[in-house]
Parts: structure tokens; sequence; C-alpha cells
């Protein structure tokens, strides 16, 4: 009786949870298609207005390159010294692996607003006055401990012998890395990239201290323009990045699948 | 075990170089290391250094001039509380919904999964705007409250404490999940049933078995939403602006507006040390958790 209630208890919560994760989600879309400029529940009138507002606003459109730029090409250099850095853990080439993999992992704990202030900070001291330069190199910092984490995890369970048998058989040893290790560990690799492209696509605390006024990423440039006059435009971009990341979603589910990307 | 075979291999190979040599290949971690020391310990060394020293040298003087001020005592006061609200509704709802997830078997799991995964895919920035959106005057929280006869008109939701909490345990509800979840799916079911068997109720079964267990998820989701939680920015500079004021808003205003370096340079290094102290305090509660048993 008493367990049966406990069971009910935590199916309501559950239910309860999903409407209440979903609701903030769901908001944004009918908003984005209404025809008035004020976000009215129910939403009156149907419109692309807004969407049309997003093609002609350069501000977003630049925005959303650059982030994309920045998002793709830190988790790419992140891919390439994490995954170096992670054989030489697992393989114990290098003393003290376990400290190494705790600290690459650490900037995961660390406010993000602060390691954008730090950096900020250091970078103009040593001379890099580049906002692009700058903000691609933090945010190497901000995909690297998803890719170190879940590379490491697949790495553990790749059998290195098959390294030394492709070598015995003529390959050199990246050759070997390249064509037997990493289609391996791809789903590690595939799941690695997402989480980081998309920390780096959504993030604005490390970001907001490295922008400039012509230089920014999506996120600031959505966050300033809801700071200072909100208006449908956003929910039509809002909108469109949760299609984006609908489709992301769907593909990975399809090469990995979903469950197996979550638990690593 | 892999050492073990790295070295059989090496022992079948001519050995040339010098044994004090270092390992050729060791090279490989080099890369991402620079990278962790230029791009992350360098920069916060750099910080709390910022905070340390003025043009005299040595000083206390910014951390003195913070924590004295009631102002700045109150700010981070108010963030530790804000994080610990959050964190607490956040377990409240999501160490039974987890269960109830690892409970579910599967097909209907994987949907539930879903749909606690796929907020987190969600730009923060746009879930707030939604949340935005829904604490309005015209929106649909007033608008269920009046249609169902709660009040008879739209009361004030947005810019209190109470959206902002409701907010940011919205934004943040997927990192208890999560954790907690990964640990109730390796429980074993059995022995709730066995201690039933041995004459446990159900509380007592709870307190004594299913809770000392799924405490290192516990001890990990609180970790994380209080960690982030108490460094937030997006969500309380959005939902109730500058009516609650958090260290990540002071710090940001230092920087940006008031350029007053060594103050927030201190609230920096501040929230740095309360980091610190979360992943200590948490790492030492999981081995009690572990230990314990």
């Amino acid at each position: 009786m008493m367990a049966g209630l406990g069971r009910g208890l935590s199916w309501a919560m559950l239910g309860l949870a999903l409407v209440f994760l979903a609701l903030p989600i769901l908001m944004v879309i009918p908003i984005s298609f209404s025809s008035s400029p004020v976000f009215a529940f129910p939403p009156q009138g149907f419109s692309l207005r807004w969407y049309q507002n997003v093609r002609n606003a350069d501000s977003i459109l630049s925005a959303l390159s650059l982030s994309a730029q920045i998002a793709f090409l830190s988790t790419c250099a992140s891919l390439l010294i994490g995954t170096l850095c992670a054989i030489a853990i697992v393989r114990g080439y290098v003393p003290g692996g376990r400290a190494i993999a705790t600290l690459m992992v650490s900037p995961l704990m660390v406010p993000g607003l602060v390691l954008g202030i730090a950096f900020l900070q250091a970078a103009r001291q040593f001379g890099l006055h580049d906002t692009y330069m700058t903000l691609l190199l933090a945010h190497i910092i901000v995909t690297l401990p998803f890719i170190m984490r879940t590379v490491l995890a697949s790495l553990s369970l790749f059998d290195f012998t098959m390294i030394d048998a492709a070598r015995t058989l003529g390959l050199s040893y990246p050759r070997a890395l390249w064509k037997v290790m990493v289609p391996n560990i791809l789903p590690g690799f595939m799941s690695g990239a997402l989480f980081g492209f998309v920390a780096s696509f959504d993030n604005y605390p490390v970001s907001m201290f490295l922008v400039d006024v012509r230089t920014k990423t999506l996120p600031i440039q959505l966050l300033n323009q809801l700071e200072i006059s909100p208006d449908p435009t956003v929910a039509a971009v809002s909108t469109m990045l949760i299609a984006l990341t609908v489709c992301a979603l769907i593909v990975c589910d399809r090469l990995v699948g979903l469950r197996r990307m979550a638990a690593i | 075990m892999t050492i073990l075979a790295d070295s059989a291999v090496h022992a079948a190979l001519p050995v040339t170089a010098d044994r004090w040599r270092v390992e050729p290949r060791a090279l490989m971690a080099l890369p991402a290391l620079t990278a962790m020391a230029l791009i992350f310990l360098l920069p916060l060394g750099l910080l709390l250094a910022q905070s340390l020293w003025d043009a005299n040298g040595f000083t206390l003087a910014g951390y003195a001039r913070v924590l004295a001020d009631p102002y700045y005592v109150k700010v981070i006061w108010d963030s530790l509380k804000l994080a610990f609200n959050v964190t607490l509704i956040a377990l409240i709802i999501g160490y039974p919904a987890a269960f109830a997830l690892a409970r579910a078997r599967g097909r209907t799991q994987v949907i539930l999964f879903a749909l606690v995964f796929l907020p987190l895919t969600v730009s923060i920035i746009v879930k707030t705007f939604g949340l935005m959106i829904m604490f309005r005057r015209e929106g649909i929280v007033n608008w269920l409250l009046v249609t169902m006869g709660f009040v008879d008109r739209p009361i004030r939701l947005v810019f209190t404490e109470l959206s902002l909490v409701v907010g940011m345990v919205n934004v943040f509800l997927p990192f208890m999940i999560l954790p907690i979840f990964a640990v109730i799916r390796m429980l074993d079911p059995r022995l709730a049933d066995a201690a039933a068997c041995l004459g446990a109720g159900p509380i007592r079964t709870f307190w004594r078995v299913t809770l000392p267990l799924t405490m290192p998820g516990i001890v990990a989701g609180a970790s994380i939403v209080f960690s982030i939680g108490v460094a937030a920015y997006v969500t309380p500079t959005l939902l109730i602006g500058e009516r609650y004021m958090t260290m990540s808003q002071v710090m940001a205003k230092a920087f940006l507006n008031l350029r007053d370096f060594q103050l927030g340079a201190t609230m920096a290094s501040i929230m740095l040390m309360i980091a610190l102290v979360i992943v200590f305090a948490s790492s030492f509660l999981a081995r009690g958790a572990k230990g314990g048993r």
C-alpha cells in the first residue's frame, strides 16, 4: 500500500517534471508564428513576419555564422589534441595519467564567467588582441573536457594490440591510429564532438567578456536583444535553433543511439 | 593490464634508446597540456594574483573591501541561498522522477529519457526567453490561473524571487535527474524486496537501503546543480535583473560597467574558491556514501 503510494508519487513527479521542462521550449514556438509583437497567450493571428525579420537581420546571421565557425573549429582542435592526450594517458606514456585526466575535465567545475574574464585578461597581457582568435582559444577549453571524457571512456575499452598488429602489417604509427583506432572509437568521437559543439555553440559565460561590438556569438547577440527589446524575432531564431537541435539529435540517435551517448 | 601489454611489446622490440630518455610518445600529451596550461591554469593564476596584488604589492584590500561591505556580503549570501533553494527543489522533484524513469521499461524508458535529455540541448537563453514569456502578465501561467479561477486578475510574476527560483529549477532540473537516474538504474530492485522479506516496512526500507545506495547519485546531482546555480548569470539577469544581484552579476558589472578590476577579480576569485569547495565537499561526501555501506 505504502509502496504503491510511493510508486504513484514518483510517476506523478516524473510527469510533472516532463511537462515543466517542455513548457518554456514549447512556449517559444507559437509566439514565433504570431502576428502581434506582444507575447500574449493564447497567441493571436498567424504570420511569418518574424522569420522574414531574421532573414534581414544581419547581426543575427553574422552571429550565427561566427558561432558555427568557433564551435566547429574549437571542436576539431579539441578532438585532435584531446585524442592524442587520451592515448598517452590510457597507454601510460605519461606519468600521473589520472591526475592529467582530472585536470582535463576540471574546467567543467569552474564558473564560465570566471574562465572568460581570466582568459581575456591573460590574452591582453600577452598581446593577443584579435577577438576571433581569443574566442577560438577560449572555446578549446569549453569543448576539451567533453571530448576528453568521452574519448577516454571509449579508449579504455579499445584493444591497443590491434595497433600493434597493424604496425606489424606495415602501417606507420600515425596511420595505424587513423586506420584502426579512429573507426573503432567513432561513437565516442561522435558523442564527444556533439557535446563539445553544443557546449561551444550555446556558450554565453565564457564568450561574454571576449566578444566585441562587431564580433558577437549567437548566444550573446540573443542575450543583448532580450535585454534591450525582446520581440518575436528572438522567438523565430529560437524556434529554428530548436528545430536544428532536434534534427541533430535524430541524426545522432540513428548513428550512435541516444542512450549510449548520454551514458558516457 | 594495458601497461603490461605495452611493456611486453617493448621487450620484443630492439632496445636502442637510452633507458633514461623520456618515452617519445609522451609528447602526444603535450599539445593538450600546453593548451590547458596557457588557456586555463595560467589565466586563473593571474586572476587570483590580481585579486591579491595592487600597485603597492601584496594586499588583502580587495577581500577586506568585499567582505566588510554589507552589500557584497548580502550578494554572496543571496547567491548561496538561491543555489541552495534551487538545489533543494530540484532534488525534491528530481529524485522521485529519476526513480520512475529508472523503473520504466523498454521503449517507454527511451522516450521518457529523451524528454528529460532534450531540454539540455536547447540553449539556456532560449529556455529563459520561454520562461520570460510564461511569467508575463499575458503569459500562460496567468492565463491558467485566471481561467481556472484561482485569481480574478493576472498577478505579477516577472521580477519576483519566486519566478527566479522556478526558472532556475526549470533550467537545471535535468542535471539533477540524470546522475540520480544513472545510479538507480544500477540498483538491484531485489534489494528492496529482500529488506521487505526481512520484515522492514517500506519507509524503513527506503531509509536504510534505497536512500544510502542512491546517495552517490544525489551527491553528484546536487553538487552539479549547486555549482552551476551559484554561478548562474543569464537566468537571474533576464528574470529578475538588478533586483536580485548574484555574484556573477556583480562580477560582470565590475568588469564591464564599473571597470573596477580589483572588485571583479576578487568576486571571481571568491566564486572560484566556492567552486573548489564544492568539488572537495562532493568528493568527500561521495567517498563517505561509498564507505558507509
